[in-house]
């Protein structure tokens, strides 16, 4: 299977209301051609909506989807040429696998010879090699996964669209198929939308993740924009852990309480912020300036008094009260301490760097 | 390793409750055993000792030996070969009328929301609730020659003389499709409800219209629910008698109709046995080759999950 051609997709104003729900509130959305895009939000956030609407499954209120160009809002979904993965797989259990991955060539009018010849070439992508007469009872979870991918492909979609095709399997295979679907992305090269309620999963796989709440996408950047410079407290919590400490502007100056801080960028709007901290980038620090091996730098510090240490194998969680008895979230590797643990009720200053400092504006969109 | 001394006092002695807990589990199959034991007896009692009875009842001949006139007597007069055709043909129309209307029926129910689905279901039992014998009097006074369908037709100008409707195997066969529809429908329904609708998104995204989904993937998945269905109204059929008997007006004669006329009109028992005999055998090996056509088809079961 050569690269086909792959198409980008426009969307504009894109509604779809179930009563007094906006399932999808004017969704504008741009995506580009071959990329892999991840749509992320909690259930009920209006992803999966998207989804249909592009497969075509869902008839929205209003709105325009092109691919490449061309209107397809009012298209039919088998006119749409678009490859589904389906969260369970919906493999059609009266068929065999081979007869599962011929369907789309049939209806294709492939002939014979090629149909066999691309259904084991679409086996062997998959790593499903021989399996062609098994029936799907047969199969494992993970297998089916597999033949689903096969068949969602083998017709060389230039739009490939996944809901959740992993979310039934258990960790370790989710996450060799995270790593395996993202190669296969890279085999094929078809436009990908690729929706998941799971931070880590579209973290591991995809170009650019769009986070949806309440209908709208909340934030759309690569991986690393969406998880280093949130937008708003609904995308910072939603990706990894946070903790949030009160601030105001006061002298050109944000404080914490009592304590000014040095931060790296300023935030664009004005109004009432908060600074978002990941509890990785927070580091324990002696009680002297410069102490603790991070002399010459500029730490903002806070003391607190230990409140709860977990250990988790590879990190230790540490739940901190800082004097204003706000809460924060540290997480160290186990190798920075020896022997001993730091113990409940201990005394610690924790050190921030300015470049790891995200203000974050309260009010803004999916904060709701 | 040796064990702190606290558990090693407390460890019990022996097979470790193995014994115990062996009886608990036989306890347990017998206590769940226990609540088929009223149907058992049930299905015994009114089902297995008067088939048996029946079976020895066949092999009586009229002077009471044990002989094989009462079949011997089917061969030989063509008038029980003509009841056994009448009485497979009227069940094969039945069951395919019921295919027939009661397929899209079930479609239909399937495709709609539950909620209202199971209103329309009601519906479809509705004539559960009303005695079997009203509601096929209540056909007569419909297609009788003086009877509605045919006084409106014939003012509407449909049709100029009354058309024969009932007394005849047309009645017989309007009759048995009201009353035996919903048993094709109901497991029809079922399976059709248990196809998953991401097959149908699954195999339109793949390009398949809206007929050759239906075709390639719908139907083929409503398969054993039809059968199921279709199996059961066709064995219903094999033994039905009220129905005939008022719409037939004498002209139809299954085998039941047989059957009760050579009990009530000649008192011969053994006749009327070998009659449910045959019946039984031919309905087994019927269903037997049905089994065999379509094989892999759970007759009660729903469709595939």
């Amino acid at each position: 299977m050569g690269p086909s051609a792959a198409l980008d997709i426009t969307i504009r104003e894109l509604t779809k209301a179930y009563g007094p729900v906006r399932a999808l509130d004017a969704v504008d959305l741009d995506i580009r051609a071959g990329e892999f895009l991840t749509l992320l939000g909690p259930s009920g956030s209006g992803k999966t909506t998207l989804l249909m609407a592009l497969a075509g499954f869902l008839r929205p209120d209003r709105g325009s989807i092109r691919f490449g160009g061309r209107e397809v809002v009012r298209l039919a979904p088998h006119k749409r040429d678009i490859g589904m993965v389906f969260q369970n797989y919906a493999l059609f259990p009266h068929m065999d696998v081979a007869a599962n991955i011929a369907f789309p060539l049939k209806l294709r009018r492939v002939a014979a010879a090629e149909i066999a010849r691309r259904v084991e070439a679409a086996l062997a992508m998959v790593q499903l090699g021989g399996y062609g007469p098994r029936r799907i009872d047969q199969l494992s979870g993970g297998q089916r996964q597999r033949v689903a991918l096969a068949r969602a492909i083998v017709f060389e979609p230039r739009i490939v669209l996944m809901d959740e095709p992993l979310s039934a399997l258990d960790k370790q295979l989710r996450e060799a198929m995270q790593i395996e679907i993202r190669q296969l992305h890279e085999k094929i090269g078809s436009t990908t939308v690729y929706v998941t309620h799971d931070q880590r999963e579209a973290l591991t796989m995809s170009d650019r993740v769009a986070v949806v709440n309440h209908g709208r996408i909340i934030q759309i950047g690569a991986p690393r924009d969406i998880y280093e410079r949130p937008n708003s407290r609904f995308v910072a919590e939603f990706i990894g852990e946070s903790s949030f400490l009160p601030v105001e502007r006061r002298d050109g100056v944000w404080h914490h309480g009592g304590t000014a801080l040095t931060v790296a960028t300023e935030p664009a709007g004005s109004g009432r912020h908060v600074l978002m901290i990941r509890p990785e980038r927070l580091q324990l620090v002696g009680e002297g300036d410069g102490a603790g091996g991070h002399a010459g730098r500029s730490f903002n510090r806070f003391g607190g008094v230990l409140a709860n240490v977990v250990y988790q194998g590879d990190t230790i969680l540490m739940q901190v009260r800082l004097a204003d008895g706000t809460p924060l979230q540290l997480r160290q590797t186990v190798r920075t301490f020896g022997a001993a643990l730091p113990e409940r009720g201990a005394a610690v200053r924790l050190g921030l760097a300015p470049e790891d400092t995200v203000l974050i504006a309260e009010d803004r969109e999916g904060a709701r | 390793m040796t064990l702190p001394t606290g558990s090693a006092a407390t460890a019990p002695a022996g097979d470790c409750n193995a014994a115990a807990l062996r009886r608990d589990h036989a306890f347990e199959r017998l206590a769940l055993f226990g609540l088929a034991v009223p149907a058992l007896v049930l299905v015994i009692v009114t089902m297995a000792i008067p088939t048996a009875w029946l079976f020895w009842l066949s092999f009586v001949g009229d002077d009471g030996s044990v002989s094989l006139v009462n079949y011997q007597r089917m061969i030989e007069q063509p008038s029980y070969m003509r009841t056994f055709v009448a009485t497979f043909q009227i069940a094969g129309l039945t069951t395919a009328i019921c295919v027939l209307v009661g397929y899209p029926l079930a479609y239909f129910l399937s495709q709609l929301p539950e909620r209202v689905a199971n209103l329309c279901m009601i519906a479809v039992l509705l004539p559960f609730w009303t005695s079997l014998l009203v509601r096929t009097y209540a056909w007569l006074v419909l297609l009788q020659r003086t009877g509605l369908i045919n006084t409106w037709g014939i003012k509407a100008g449909l049709w100029s003389e009354p058309l024969p409707l009932v007394h005849n195997q047309t009645g017989t066969l309007i009759g048995m499709v009201h009353v035996l529809l919903p048993f094709l429908v109901l497991p029809l329904y079922g399976a059709m409800r248990a196809i998953d609708r991401d097959l149908l998104r699954a195999a339109s995204s793949l390009g398949a219209t809206p007929s050759q989904a239906f075709a390639k993937v719908f139907l083929p998945l409503s398969v054993p629910g039809l059968t199921a269905g279709g199996m059961i109204v066709f064995i219903l059929c094999l033994g039905f008698y009220v129905t005939p008997a008022v719409l037939g007006g004498g002209k139809v004669t299954m085998v039941s109709n047989r059957i009760a006329d050579n009990i009530e009109v000649f008192f011969n028992w053994g006749a009327a046995s070998a009659l449910g005999v045959v019946l039984l055998v031919v309905t087994f090996a019927l269903l037997w080759l049905a089994g065999r056509l379509a094989r892999g088809v759970d007759l009660f079961g729903g469709g595939h999950g």
